[in-house]
């Protein structure tokens, strides 16, 4: 008799495996989720691993204060509709506490989540943070491990990571120390669209095109809001945009898309020519090697 | 990329070092399958330039991290995805030079087929030998040669096959460790393209697969029936706080089939205790259903009320396997830090930690010649036979029989690092 699993058998099994090796392992661990659509993934694969019981850890959102007001409330449905708990960890507070001091109030919050995730670590003593981020996404996480160990300043040393082989995963940590695990490490951006199809998972309207203000800047749409208002000279167009990830306002763009349907964004991300990030983070496009830098301070 | 449902995973690792032509290897096939896209090409493009090439470095794709881009050089294990519509690929792109030993059987620990790449103009060389003994060591099923740089050598035939049936003859004397292996060989020009993706014009003589075509027309199933049931507990499910009354006395037990066929009513024993009850529910989350094969995660219930928890392992009821204290294995060394036979390590295998002790170290294997000398210490790198003395009783296998049960990986105590990693060799 063979059998073999499909792709998303594969990718789902594996994921469950490693958040329960977190959830055997560590004593203290806690979920990232940002209401975007791989942590919605990570929660049903921690539906998967953990169901009929509840989930062993809470989940946790690192609020930049620049968020779709969208995704905040379907964030706040999401983990009600589950039964679950969430902390949220807020970038305003960390600025109010003095630990994040801002260049200017329009900079992009993106590098500062690291200082409040920190923060909230401490403070809550987490040994463990899940997180959904993938191998596929950025060449620094391509070398990333699936249990990927941190110091005490939250520091990845890409140079002198732990070893890891097979499917057995050492979380162990001093106090202070902390381990990032990443259960769908091996997914790609289209694993993701499948699944979501697959499991039939809801999403944050902004996902799907719709009619939206933006201007051209940079080889970048830029959406017209509150924090990322319009320039002298700047022409804004209504045009129908979807986002391939969410995160802070000032540093996410649209891309233009007619594609309203899961089925047809995967269409979509099959003949597509630019990479997720490439098309969307206005962050990473600074220097070849900004994710590497930013993941070296401590970011997810 | 392609949308379909129902690709089977094959994870393979490349062997072979930056003169060999991986990196360009591992980007032809992602560029010729069109993985690579404009964004992540153009800023290759832009590198390539700056370096005074003429044109595209497609070796670029696969430099990750600052210190491999400023010093040309693979430091780490990179992982790779590309997706044909019959297979999704997982690759394993390991530096391949001497002391780079822990990437390398790291990258294979996970890859059922490896690549081993030759330079035509070379042969066959001390490290192909080192890279097809770390390839069986790790217990890797399928080899695929690719004699590389073709066009280096005017696409010569009789060189190409020289070089195969040198390869062929040195395999054969390589520890037959595990059972065989099969190769596949074939001659390819990463740089020109030539039988990766595309057969090229250059090499009519050769009838076989390309490259791609060998990957995905390779058999990796294993017959299920064939091996033993082995279910290590990961986490027990007592979800007695629940608002639902019904479940006030569930409990189960959470953990993925890493071998064998598991059925609802089989009859199994709870290991290392030796208590016996039978398989009730089987579930994938809340959806019940009635077998689960190896490699799925799954949440499994049993008829009788019996004590189960984390390290615990179940199998079948008349299985002959039991728990052991000492074991010999081949070992891997990673630290800094030498081996010390004097000191205690932990060992983790499967769902369980145990604390062991080194009781000998029986012989080291020299990498460059694979002779076995006589050793006191272990350094970065060093491969051994070595023995152990357990705390706590484990249940493991043969690493040959059975890659999960069989593997280990020794931690240190004090700094919690993973400092090697274990196959187990039981005599039977």
């Amino acid at each position: 008799m063979k059998k073999l699993l499909s792709h998303l058998d594969w990718l789902e099994s594996e994921a469950i495996h490693i958040m329960r090796e977190v959830a055997g392992q560590c004593s203290n661990p806690v979920l990232l989720f940002s209401g975007g659509k791989d942590s919605l993934c990570l929660l049903r694969v921690a539906e998967k691993a953990f169901r009929p019981g509840r989930f062993p850890f809470p989940m946790m959102h690192i609020d930049t204060g620049h968020n779709y007001p969208e995704v905040i409330n379907f964030r706040d449905k999401k983990i009600n509709d589950l039964g679950e708990r969430l902390i949220v960890a807020s970038l305003e507070d960390s600025m109010k506490k003095g630990s994040i001091v801002l260049k200017s109030n329009d900079e992009p919050r993106n590098k500062y989540q690291s200082i409040t995730l920190l923060e909230a670590i401490e403070e809550h003593d987490f040994d463990c943070c899940i997180g959904g981020a993938r191998r596929d996404e950025e060449k620094a996480r391509a070398k990333e491990r699936i249990m990927s160990f941190r110091d005490e300043f939250g520091q990845w040393d890409p140079k002198n990571q732990r070893p890891e082989l097979w499917d057995l995963y050492n979380a162990k940590v001093h106090k202070g120390e902390n381990i990032r695990a990443f259960p769908i490490s091996n997914w790609t951006e289209m694993d993701v669209w499948q699944y979501i199809e697959r499991e039939k998972l809801e999403l944050p309207n902004i996902y799907f095109a719709h009619q939206r203000e933006i201007v051209r800047r940079d080889n970048s749409i830029v959406p017209v809001t509150n924090v990322t208002p319009v320039r002298e000279n700047e022409l804004v167009e209504k045009i129908m945009v979807r986002f391939r990830t969410v995160g802070d306002i000032t540093c996410t763009a649209p891309v233009e898309s007619d594609a309203d349907t899961v089925e047809k964004i995967i269409l979509e991300t099959a003949s597509t020519s630019i990479s997720e990030r490439g098309a969307t983070r206005l962050d990473d496009q600074v220097s070849e090697a900004s994710m590497e830098q930013r993941k070296k301070e401590g970011y997810f | 990329m392609e949308k379909n449902t129902n690709n089977i995973v094959l994870r393979f690792m490349t062997c072979g070092s930056v003169d060999d032509g991986k990196s360009t290897v591992i980007g032809r096939l992602l560029f010729d399958t069109k993985t690579i896209l404009t964004d992540t090409l153009s800023q290759i493009e832009k590198t390539s330039k700056k370096k005074g090439m003429t044109e595209v470095d497609l070796s670029l794709i696969t430099d990750g991290l600052q210190a491999e881009r400023e010093q040309g050089i693979t430091i780490d294990v990179a992982y790779r995805y590309f997706s044909t519509g019959k297979r999704k690929y997982i690759i394993a792109d390991a530096p391949g030079h001497e002391q780079y030993t822990r990437n390398m059987v790291t990258a294979a620990s996970t890859a059922q087929l490896a690549i081993i790449l030759i330079d035509a103009r070379k042969g066959i060389l001390t490290q192909t030998k080192r890279h097809t003994y770390l390839a069986k060591l790790l217990g890797i099923k399928h080899v695929i040669v690719a004699v590389n740089k073709m066009d280096l050598i005017q696409y010569d035939e009789e060189k190409y096959k020289s070089i195969c049936e040198n390869y062929k003859e040195f395999e054969k004397n390589i520890l037959p460790l595990n059972s065989p292996i099969n190769i596949n060989f074939l001659p390819i020009s990463a740089l020109k393209g030539d039988m990766i993706v595309d057969r090229g014009n250059s090499m009519d003589w050769y009838k076989g697969a390309t490259l791609l075509q060998l990957l995905e027309d390779l058999d990796t199933s294993e017959d299920i029936k064939e091996s033993s049931l082995r279910f290590p507990v990961q986490y027990v499910c007592r979800p007695r706080e629940s608002a639902n009354k019904e479940l006030h006395d569930f409990r189960a037990f959470m953990g993925r089939i890493e071998s064998g066929l598991l059925k609802v009513n089989d009859k199994v024993k709870v290991l290392p205790s030796g208590h016996e009850s039978s398989i009730k529910e089987i579930r994938i989350g809340e959806q019940l259903i009635k077998e689960a094969i190896s490699e799925q995660s799954v949440t499994v219930s049993l008829v009788d009320e019996i004590d189960v928890s984390r390290g615990d392992m179940l199998v079948h009821h008349d299985d002959s396997v039991g728990a052991i204290k000492n074991f010999t294995a081949m070992v891997c060394w990673f630290a800094e830090e030498s081996l010390s036979p004097n000191r205690t390590y932990l060992i983790m295998h499967t769902t369980q930690t145990s604390k062991a002790k080194i009781s000998s170290i029986n012989y080291k294997v020299n990498i460059q010649t694979l002779d076995s000398e006589l050793v006191n210490e272990l350094k970065t790198n060093d491969i051994a036979n070595i023995s152990f003395k357990l705390a706590q009783p484990l249940i493991v296998d043969s690493y040959n029989k059975n890659r999960s049960t069989g593997a280990f990986i020794i931690i240190d105590e004090s700094t919690f690092h993973t400092v090697g990693a274990g196959m187990i060799q039981l005599l039977d």
